[in-house]
């Protein structure tokens, strides 16, 4: 891109930290819950008191396997523990535990469809670590502190700088909010924090043949979307706005942070204390290493599922699903399973995925749940398409099926179809008469359908329905278009 | 040999350690925890390029617990001997966000 004058190389890499979706905190047993009354989910370990010890928790250390291997990453054959010094009220140790030179994953990649080619993102590492307390700021005069949070499990994921604009920035978090979701790994619920971002954030600047990198910028605890892709825009132009004012280029050292100011939709510099990165990291002897089980990353290596992205391309081709609402299908993971599975029992997949898209998320909605808790199998699914497909039941009547298939999910759908009158009828002289009825009973659309051919389909459409109502959804509806023609062209104007 | 502490080295782990130092300390200390790193470094003479490197004085490992909820302290206990509360925070002088 070109701006100010010189062509610009935005240069951008990433820090998430997620939540892991575990119940209790990395280090101590207690409870994980959001909104609970301050202090009340702390005990010795969490509130930093003298002589407690804590101990990992090993869900969270799976978790961090499992999104590790999603990753394409290296698992340490040994991770270890490290403290990370600061002093700050909602760190009551002083220290976080955290890990430094040997983290529990690194050297990954994740591919990230983005402006119609596969972006691929190095990932440098992904390390463990625990939250801090939360500072109240709203009292008078003082700061409350809540350590509910503290202890928390977080996994911070590092990309290496592979992104190159704000819209690449914001679709890497996109995707990468999605497979931690699917995974099941964390909830990542941004209004809750479960998910943040901190891209760094720096340009190459060109121009007659010169080039220059400006200063490291790290936006800090982005958590939406939004606010990412402001920030990341924001920043390469404010760099752009800095760098012909003072001309600073990038040196070790003069890396700062910065906060996204929401409101007024601008990055501010954060007032940093000198000592700010003196994080004096060592070994914490608290906590002996982690030696994750080899059988065990590969069977999970081995038992990856097929991941969001690629799942989502595959739906579209093969089940013709629209672009639009492809996603949020693959990404209710136990109802997507359940649309493979019922292809894979037979089912005509272009008819399965048009009723996943239509009765059965209505269906699913109405009862709020996901198509996977209908309790509808996949046989069923398969058999109710197949019905529709050979024409033994129309689509309005498969709908009909369906809303009866939830309720009992044990009769297979041919007999609910028998049960419900709903069997098309393709007997000719059967369907003769209820299209006779419609017609006979509806003389302005006849009129409309047969002299007036602006109105034609639309009238021609109203009678194919009446007839639909008077069959009880049993008509097949080709054969009564066939019919309404037929009589059309055979009643003679008055 | 291990770089010479000077009195700014000193005041600023003083300062990371929330210690109060005299610039007389300061002055003091630099040689003593020079002298305190030259001995710790005569560790630097022995060949290790054949050894792992130690993650734990003690050789233990996998030390883990199940993601069982325990009970908690509650807030009542967890405030009791903090010198400031107000509404069930611990209170103190107030600070900027660290955003750490």
């Amino acid at each position: 891109m070109r701006i100010g004058g010189f062509v610009v190389q935005p240069i951008i890499g990433m820090e998430i930290h997620v939540q892991l979706a575990t119940r209790t905190k990395m280090f101590c047993g207690c409870p994980l819950e959001f909104g609970a009354p301050p202090n009340s989910l702390t005990c010795p370990v969490c509130l930093g008191l003298p002589g407690a010890l804590p101990v990992i928790n090993a869900e969270a250390v799976d978790l961090a396997i499992r999104t590790g291997i999603a990753l394409n990453g290296k698992i340490s054959s040994t991770t270890r523990w490290d403290r990370k010094s600061y002093y700050y009220p909602d760190l009551p140790k002083n220290y976080q535990i955290s890990q430094f030179d040997h983290p529990i994953c690194y050297g990954g990649f994740f591919e990230v469809p983005c402006e119609g080619r596969i972006l691929k993102v190095r990932i440098r590492r992904a390390h463990l670590e625990e939250d801090a307390g939360k500072n109240a700021h709203d009292f008078e005069g003082c700061t409350g502190v809540d350590l509910n949070r503290a202890g928390t499990p977080l996994l911070e994921i590092v990309t290496e700088p592979d992104l190159e604009s704000a819209e690449q920035a914001r679709e890497f978090a996109v995707q990468l909010h999605r497979l931690v979701r699917y995974l099941g790994v964390s909830n990542a619920d941004m209004q809750k924090g479960q998910m943040r971002f901190e891209p760094n954030i720096n340009l190459l600047l060109m121009r007659e043949g010169e080039s220059w990198r400006t200063p490291i910028v790290e936006v800090k605890n982005l958590n939406s979307f939004r606010s990412l892709y402001g920030a990341v825009n924001y920043e390469i132009h404010r760099q752009v706005e800095a760098f012909a004012q003072d001309g600073l280029t990038a040196q070790v050292g003069n890396k700062s942070n910065r906060g996204w100011d929401d409101g007024r939709e601008v990055t501010v510099a954060q007032r940093e204390k000198e000592e700010a990165h003196d994080y004096r990291y060592f070994p914490d002897p608290d906590l002996p290493a982690v030696r994750p089980d080899p059988a065990r990353v590969a069977w999970l290596r081995e038992h990856t599922p097929e991941l969001p992205a690629p799942r989502t391309e595959r739906f579209i081709s093969e089940y013709k699903l629209p672009e639009k609402d492809a996603p949020a299908l693959v990404d209710h993971h136990d109802s997507a399973d359940l649309l493979d599975h019922a292809a894979e029992a037979g089912g005509d997949k272009v008819i399965l995925g048009k009723h996943f898209l239509s009765f059965w998320s209505k269906l699913a909605n109405e009862r709020g749940c996901e198509i996977a808790q209908l309790g509808v199998t996949a046989a069923s699914l398969a058999e109710l398409a197949n019905l529709v497909r050979d024409s033994v039941v129309n689509a309005t009547a498969a709908a009909q099926i369906a809303g009866a298939l939830a309720d009992r999910p044990e009769i297979p759908p041919a007999t609910l179809a028998r049960e419900l009158g709903l069997v098309q009828s393709n007997d000719r002289g059967e369907i003769e008469g209820w299209v006779a009825t419609a017609l006979a009973e509806n003389d302005k659309a006849v009129r409309d359908a047969r002299d007036n051919p602006k109105k034609r389909g639309a009238a021609r459409g109203f009678l194919t329905g009446q007839v639909m109502k008077i069959s009880g959804g049993k008509a097949d509806p080709k054969v009564v278009g066939e019919l309404i023609d037929e009589l059309l062209a055979n009643d003679e104007p008055p | 040999m291990p770089a010479e502490i000077t009195p700014d080295t000193v005041r600023h782990i003083a300062r990371l350690a929330r210690l109060q130092l005299s610039d007389a300390e300061a002055v003091a200390f630099a040689p003593q925890l020079s002298r305190i790193l030259e001995y710790v470094d005569q560790l630097g003479a022995l060949d290790t390029s054949a050894v792992a490197p130690l993650n734990h004085p003690i050789e233990l490992f996998d030390v883990t617990r199940a993601d069982e909820p325990a009970p908690t302290l509650g807030a009542d206990a967890a405030l009791r001997n903090a010198p400031a509360t107000i509404e069930g925070h611990f209170r103190v002088p107030k600070v900027l966000d660290s955003g750490a």
